[in-house]
């Protein structure tokens, strides 16, 4: 009952929250890694320790790939570039290992050209419409029976409402640390935030389908219960099971942070954050907001 | 009860074996010599796990084909024997697994036609790019009519396209070739075959334009433009470039892999060095374990007795889901490996539905076992409605993925949902009422309550 009746201070929490997010969206915007831009990414290890990054950054000036070296793990650099030929390719290994007296090792190349970046960048935005339309079609379905008081389709839009706000939390959160760490968004980060779609419904659909069940049960035990203490029930009954299944996703997300893989550290951060903020939404966002809806019907 | 017990024990027993293919798959196989004395060969299982480029070493290329010039009925064919000439040609070079498939670009495809090449341990693009590049483009073109008549110095200022009208015929048509030398000026020439459809072509386009020049192009240079004399309906062709005998043989060689049918150019390419997809898989695996210890130890401590039942659920999830993706077989990548841990969380987040609801039914004073009847049937919509849009955000996602990461991911994430309902119900019911749910006992209820306090 707390978080119904006290949805206002949420509704402004989060509001505040995503206020914060479009104005550093706008301001910085998001960095687009090469597999949306186009150009190369070359990983590269010294194993008898790495020179100066200024060092480095000297060699490959008088090449015009436009070069911006990062330092990464214990020995290597990062090296972005334009989207290169393969002589340039060529020449940019002989320029990083010093015309071969530093003795290196090759993590991996990568050069997309800039036609397919864009391609890639039109797949993401009509994956996440389609799944977002497709989610509200879903929910739309499957809560057909349900019509009084707040109409099925209704349940539908305040979906999107929650899914909206989920997306845009990591979405804001990537374009800080875009600005202040450099961190870069590619088609991992899309795929976070698919996940964290699906993820967000499904923790709301579990509340809905609750106040589905406590519906049916009112109507049938011809207990009048008004909606508000209908829903304030819903979200109090599932609120440990909501808590816990994040949790045991969240402790996924951790250790494949810390232990997993390094290319999949952005990924997973991405995630935690977006499930974090899904599941926040489907107890604090998306249930209340069934209340709100009813009572503007009732004026 | 009993029924429940014997269930619960085939369920087991199998995992069990599941678990036992999972494992030994793994293991290289030891092939003996033909003599005791020779040296066994060692393979991997042709059940091994498949990993994908950025798991193990090799270089991914992507190949933009320019198919402008033909009809839009013959692309595909075109696309289909390109793939064929670049396997054949990959394949004479040794590289074990390679993968070679044709793709439509565009955002929902209908976009631009690529050829996409994995090259698993190869490392050296310029190795990967002449093993492909070096395949001959074999085109036929007739001088244009409109150019056909002025001088020679008129004719030097015009560009190759203006002068010269492609035709249909190209290498995609040759059925092999053959190294000769003419009979009276011992020149090397290169004896082309035609397939049947190449020689209709052959013969249509040489019986149309009796006393022009034909002209060969060999990837994109005229080599040499022999005049129709009349149509040559016997399919083959004679090509003298002037070629000296080894270039003639090399030709001829070349042309016998396949020559291209369709120009190709390098869109984008992609290599990994063996040390770092050793690191992101002995990582991942890292990951993944910590991921079950801990999601295991959380069960236990929350629900206890069905706590533990849900971990040996999970770990029936993970024999299960491994030995699928050996079974279809799924490449993993490393985002395939992430979506897997995901889905370790995920995966108990029916067992925790069914538990909580059991646990509210316990509270409202039913009998253990109604409660755990209870616990499942009503938890089942939330269960079922909730898959579905994870089911559905999978299915999008791997429709419209661009890398093969990403498809990686949405299968192996897809695999997870659907085995996951499988086992967090199934599986750990069949466990539950195997226990026997009968005490009513302070102990009883202390098994199956949940949380801190009682």
């Amino acid at each position: 009952m707390y978080i119904v009746t006290h949805r206002k201070f949420f509704y402004i929490l989060s509001s505040l929250i995503i206020v914060v997010s479009i104005v550093v969206l706008a301001l910085w915007g998001l960095k687009p890694g090469i597999d949306f831009k186009g150009g190369s990414l070359f990983e590269v290890t010294y194993p008898d320790g790495r020179p100066e990054k200024a060092h480095l950054e000297e060699a490959l000036k008088p090449l015009e790939v436009d070069a911006s070296v990062r330092p990464t793990r214990e020995n290597g650099f990062i090296i972005r570039m334009k989207d290169l030929t393969l002589a340039e390719q060529g020449s940019v290994r002989t320029a990083v290992s010093f015309e071969g007296k530093q003795k290196i090792v090759e993590e991996r190349f990568d050069t997309i050209g800039p036609l397919l970046g864009r391609e890639a960048l039109g797949k993401s935005f009509v994956a996440i419409a389609l799944v977002i339309l497709c989610i509200v079609i879903f929910i739309t379905f499957a809560f057909r029976k349900v019509s009084e008081p707040v109409a099925s389709w209704k349940y539908g839009i305040i979906t999107i409402v929650a899914l909206l706000h989920d997306v845009f939390i990591p979405t804001g959160a990537f374009a800080i640390l875009g600005h202040y760490v450099g961190f870069e968004v590619d088609t991992l980060f899309v795929t976070a935030l698919l996940v964290v779609l699906g993820f967000s419904v499904h923790d709301t659909i579990v509340v809905f389908d609750r106040v589905r069940e406590n519906l049916r049960i009112a109507h049938e035990t011809r207990n009048h219960k008004d909606f508000a203490t209908i829903v304030g029930d819903s979200i109090q009954q599932t609120f440990v099971r909501s808590i816990n299944t994040s949790l045991t996703t969240v402790i996924a997300l951790v250790v494949l942070y810390f232990v997993g893989p390094e290319i999949t550290k952005h990924f997973s951060l991405a995630l935690l954050i977006g499930i974090v903020a899904g599941t926040y939404s489907s107890i604090f966002i998306g249930s209340p907001l069934l209340v709100t809806v009813e009572q503007w019907q009732k004026r | 009860m009993w029924k429940y017990r014997f269930g619960a024990l085939i369920l087991l027993v199998v995992a069990g074996f599941i678990g036992f293919f999972v494992y030994t798959t793994e293991l290289p196989v030891i092939t003996p010599g033909p003599t005791a004395s020779s040296t066994p060969t060692i393979t991997a299982s042709s059940y091994a796990f498949k990993l994908g480029l950025d798991l193990k070493s090799g270089s991914h290329l992507v190949y933009r084909a320019d198919t402008s010039k033909l009809n839009s009925g013959d692309i595909k064919g075109a696309m289909d024997s390109l793939r064929e000439v670049i396997e054949r040609r990959v394949n004479l070079f040794g590289v074990s697994e390679p993968i070679i498939q044709v793709e439509e670009g565009g955002v929902l495809g209908r976009g631009e036609e690529r050829l996409i090449v994995e090259l698993p341990g190869v490392t050296d693009l310029k190795e990967a790019t002449d093993l492909i590049g070096k395949t001959p483009l074999l085109e036929f073109k007739l001088m244009n009519p409109a150019v056909a008549n002025l001088p020679k110095e008129e004719l030097a200022k015009k560009t190759m396209s203006e002068v010269f009208i492609t035709t249909p015929l190209t290498g995609r048509f040759l059925e092999k070739t053959q190294l000769t030398f003419d009979r009276n000026t011992r020149e090397p020439l290169v004896l082309l075959n035609f397939n049947s459809e190449g020689a209709t072509l052959f013969a249509k386009i040489t019986k149309e334009n009796v006393g022009k020049p034909l002209s060969i192009f060999l990837d994109g240079v005229p080599i040499s433009s022999p005049v129709i004399r009349q149509e040559i309906t016997g399919g083959t062709a004679t090509i003298s470039g002037g070629f000296t005998p080894v270039e003639a043989r090399d030709l001829s060689r070349n042309l016998n892999y396949g020559a291209l049918p369709v120009p190709i150019s390098l869109a984008s390419t992609q290599t990994v060095g063996a040390s770092l997809g050793d690191e992101a898989t002995t990582a991942g695996v890292k990951a993944g374990v910590w991921s079950f210890a801990i999601i295991a130890l959380f069960l236990v401590i929350w629900y206890r007795l069905p706590g533990l039942l849900a971990t040996i659920a999970l770990a029936i999830y993970v024999v299960l889901n491994l030995a699928i993706f050996k079974l279809i077989p799924v490449t993993l990548t490393a985002a395939g490996i992430a979506g897997f841990i995901l889905s370790l969380g995920m995966a108990v987040d029916a067992n925790i539905l069914i538990f909580e609801r059991m646990k509210e039914e316990l509270k409202k004073g039913r009998v253990l076992h109604d409660a755990i009847q209870e616990g499942f049937h009503r938890a089942w919509t939330s269960i079922r409605d909730s898959n579905t849009s994870s089911i559905i955000t999978a299915v999008i996602l791997y429709y419209f993925a661009s890398t093969p990461m990403i498809k990686g991911f949405a299968l192996v994430f897809f695999i997870g949902v659907v085995t996951s309902m499988f086992t967090a119900i199934t599986a750990s019911r069949t466990l539950l009422k195997a226990v026997g749910a009968k005490g009513e006992g302070k102990f009883a209820r202390f098994l199956f309550g949940s949380g801190i306090r009682s």
